[in-house]
């Protein structure tokens, strides 16, 4: 036997003695039953055998991550029958079903057949033969989804966010006297108010223009340009910091379950 | 705060980047599995030590809590949860926060989701907050859950001119019509308040361009941090106010808590939380410092 | 029939959603529309699980390397999806909420799902710290800027920043880390993104027209397929 395999026994042994005994533990305390110590149990061994990865990759991961795409695929595919093949389409094509699944009836309507009739389209996509068909239902999401968008994004994400960026260039105006004897670098000022408008209007601008490709990047159209580019760098810096951020939240997140609900270390 | 367990994880943390500082500064590599560690130690300390510092909240958060504070008790809000495990730790503080604020104030919630994957978690917030912290609340007369429907923005599509079409029954089967807090409703234009608390697609963003804009319904969001920047442009004329990250769902808990003294014990998940989120960023910062030494003692070395 | 079918129903499903908008007897059409995308959106759901039965299956009928953790992600979808659709343990019954508190479904979702979907997200934030000491370095002035503006919502984003700074006046209270990082995020993050999201709009209706009017046909694949 080489001494990979030694070790492998040795971890696995390791393993089964530590989460035995917690779930024993656990399961012997006031407040708990075997059951909810055993489900604990369960989930502090699949965070923990997610976050061996760091070391390397190993058996122990392999099991967790397969685990996870089986469940997750079933969990979808669950609710998504509840939820909208019962709750949905049944009621509009059988009264049968509707008693038996106890949804109300909405009255027969032919017109349903044709999601039906697409959603099985869609399946034979697991056909070599009868693939092709599938191509009718994924014209149909397609369709959907540009006739959604192109009006919402035209309207929300485009013409509302220029017509944001002309914002008063100077806010608050009293004139000049009271605009220097004021002066101040407070957040609610009128400096920082009219500096962040300012950012905002050249900021968008000089962004837009980096990203046109149609004329080369030179002389003004170059400076403005570059300005561009400091702008997506200070956006880019602020989304590696809340990045960062969401990243660890998730972090303390698990390790408050490995503390506080499996070991019971913290209240 | 618990004081001795701040000023051990504070040495913990000092003796690691002291470590660190002086491989950097001679240039060395540092093993991955170091910083690592390092990292998960930085994290763990301050949760065993409870540490956790004061919030205040930021103006889009305040924008939040107002734009809910402000309504009429009665008024009609709308709650998605749009998110799934990955994202929970960061964003359940916020729903939590939010249904707290809304059941106190006296307004009416519908729940829904746009992910199958925050279905469960409407029940367990209607488990766990509505019926033990409120439990002269009704179902189908103060609160209702939805549930989940399939389709993202397809759904909104269609709730936005007709709820019916789209929710036949709520989750447990019951009919609508049936339901008092049902009464008036037809589509999403009869809400006073569309809250959309999530991180991926559909979100935050989905509900804005679907709901709130064609149907010019004030949204406001809750979102995990790495979606936070994105949602900045439509604030503050798309989008009333955003919760971004755990910082956002912390500042929102200690406006309820200063608002509303009932809250001051109950549990402030996003408040605990950023204790080992400050610990962790301060050794982050060091890395991204310490990195940069590294850097340049090699650079300066010609290597 | 099988190139020219699908981009006829492409557009008539994408001018049919376009019209319901500005033509209100449409906008029934447009409804329903929606709600066939939605039914249809369930399928490519069942879609996933056949191929996961089908690519698995495969593996383990042919030992393929690894075939033993195919069969665990088999047992654990078939497992999962027994939950789901008898609704065992749901207190109830057949008409109740399908993650109703004490079926088998939400439990399985809350110890096994919920574990293994966090912690994988967060595995990512070892992966975030090495990148910060290994590859955040200020090599020229871009990089610079970024990692300045990045270092400025890591300190204010906590209470951190309120200490170091807390001593400026209030008539300076933009110099203060946590209004720092404030402005920040609504100033020149603000302006970025959104020429970004001015940016990403455009392509989308460029995208979306050019589907709709099947100028774009890439979706439908190659022929032998």
């Amino acid at each position: 036997m080489n001494n990979s395999r030694i070790w492998s026994i040795v971890i696995f042994a390791a393993a089964v003695l530590i989460f035995g005994l917690s779930w024993i533990i656990i399961g012997s305390q006031a407040g708990h039953n075997l059951t909810d110590a055993f489900l604990v149990t369960v989930a502090a061994f699949l965070t923990l055998s997610i976050l061996s990865f760091l070391y390397k990759d190993n058996p122990y991961y392999k099991f967790a991550e397969h685990l996870f795409v089986g469940v997750s695929a079933a969990y979808w595919m669950s609710v998504g029958f509840w939820s909208t093949f019962v709750g949905n389409l049944l009621p509009r094509i059988s009264p049968s079903l509707c008693t038996y699944f106890g949804v109300p009836y909405k009255g027969f309507d032919i017109f349903f057949f044709i999601p039906l009739i697409l959603g099985v389209f869609l399946l034979m996509r697991l056909s070599s033969k009868m693939g092709w068909l599938s191509r009718w239902s994924l014209a149909f999401i397609v369709g959907t989804t540009a006739g959604l968008n192109l009006i919402r994004y035209l309207r929300s994400d485009f013409i509302s966010q220029v017509s944001n960026t002309f914002v008063p260039l100077v806010t608050d105006w009293r004139g000049i006297g009271p605009f220097f004897s004021d002066f101040s670098l407070s957040i609610t000022g009128q400096f920082a108010m009219s500096l962040s408008n300012w950012v905002i209007f050249v900021g968008v601008f000089c962004g837009l223009i980096y990203f046109f490709f149609s004329k080369e990047h030179k002389g003004a159209f170059g400076y403005a340009s570059r300005m561009g580019i400091w702008v997506l760098m200070i956006t880019f810096g602020a989304s590696f910091g809340y990045t960062v951020m969401g990243r660890v939240s998730l972090l303390v997140g698990r390790l408050t379950f490995l503390f506080h609900d499996w070991l019971g270390l913290v209240k | 705060m618990n004081k001795w367990g701040l000023i051990i994880s504070l040495t913990i943390i000092a003796a690691g980047l002291l470590y660190l500082f002086i491989k950097s500064i001679r240039g060395r590599d540092v093993e991955r599995r170091f910083i690592f560690l390092f990292m998960g130690l930085a994290v763990a300390v301050p949760i065993l030590f409870n540490i956790s510092f004061s919030e205040k909240a930021t103006p889009i958060v305040k924008a939040a809590f107002d734009k809910i504070e402000n309504l009429p008790p009665g008024s009609k809000i709308l709650i998605s949860f749009d998110y799934d495990p990955a994202m929970a730790p960061e964003v359940n503080p916020m729903t939590d926060a939010f249904v707290r604020h809304a059941m106190a104030k006296g307004h009416r919630v519908y729940f829904m989701n746009l992910w199958a994957t925050g279905q469960p978690m409407v029940a367990t917030a209607i488990d766990r907050i509505i019926k033990t912290e409120f439990p002269e609340k009704k179902n189908g007369v103060d609160y209702v859950n939805l549930g989940y429907k399939a389709g993202g923005t397809g759904v909104l599509n269609v709730i936005i001119t007709d709820i019916r079409k789209m929710y036949l029954t709520d989750v447990n089967g019951i009919n609508l019509d049936s339901l008092p807090i049902m009464n008036g409703i037809r589509s999403l234009r009869d809400m006073d308040l569309l809250i959309s608390v999530g991180g991926g697609l559909p979100g935050v963003k989905e509900w804005v361009l679907f709901a709130g804009d064609p149907g010019h319904i004030p949204v406001v969001g809750g979102c995990a941090a790495v979606s936070a920047p994105l949602l900045y442009p439509y604030y503050p004329n798309q989008l009333m106010g955003l919760l971004g990250g755990i910082k956002g769902a912390a500042e929102y808990e200690s406006e309820l808590k200063r608002k509303y003294p009932r809250f001051a014990e109950t549990p402030q998940p996003g408040i605990k939380m950023m204790g080992p989120q400050t610990m962790a960023h301060l050794v982050i910062m060091a890395f991204i410092i310490f990195g940069n030494i590294s850097y340049f003692v090699l650079k300066s070395r010609g290597e | 029939m099988k190139r020219q079918v699908p981009v006829i129903i492409t557009f008539i499903v994408g001018a049919v959603l376009i019209v319901s908008v500005f033509f209100p007897p449409a906008e029934r059409l447009g409804e329903n529309f929606s709600v066939f995308f939605d039914i249809i959106a369930v399928f490519a759901f069942f879609l996933g699980g056949g191929n996961l039965i089908r690519i698995h299956g495969n593996k383990i009928y042919r030992r393929q390397k690894d075939w033993a953790f195919s069969a665990v992600t088999l047992t654990g979808f078939i497992v999962m999806l027994a939950a789901g659709l008898f609704k065992i343990a749901n207190p109830n019954g057949i008409t109740g909420d399908v993650a109703a508190t004490g079926s088998l479904f939400q439990t399985l979702y809350y110890n096994i799902f919920y574990p293994l979907g966090s912690t994988m997200y967060a595995l990512l934030a070892f992966y975030v710290a090495s990148a910060s000491y290994r590859a955040f370095r200020a090599k020229n002035k871009e990089a610079t800027i970024l990692l300045i503006a990045a270092f400025i919502i890591l300190l204010g984003r906590t209470p951190l920043g309120v200490y170091a700074t807390g001593w400026v006046p209030e008539s300076f209270s933009l110099l203060q880390i946590p209004n720092l990082a404030i402005w920040i995020m609504s100033s020149p993050n603000l302006a970025g993104q959104r020429a970004i999201m001015i940016g990403i709009a455009l392509g989308v209706i460029s995208m979306s027209l050019r589907l709709i009017l099947g100028v774009e046909r890439t979706y439908l694949g190659v022929d032998n397929e």
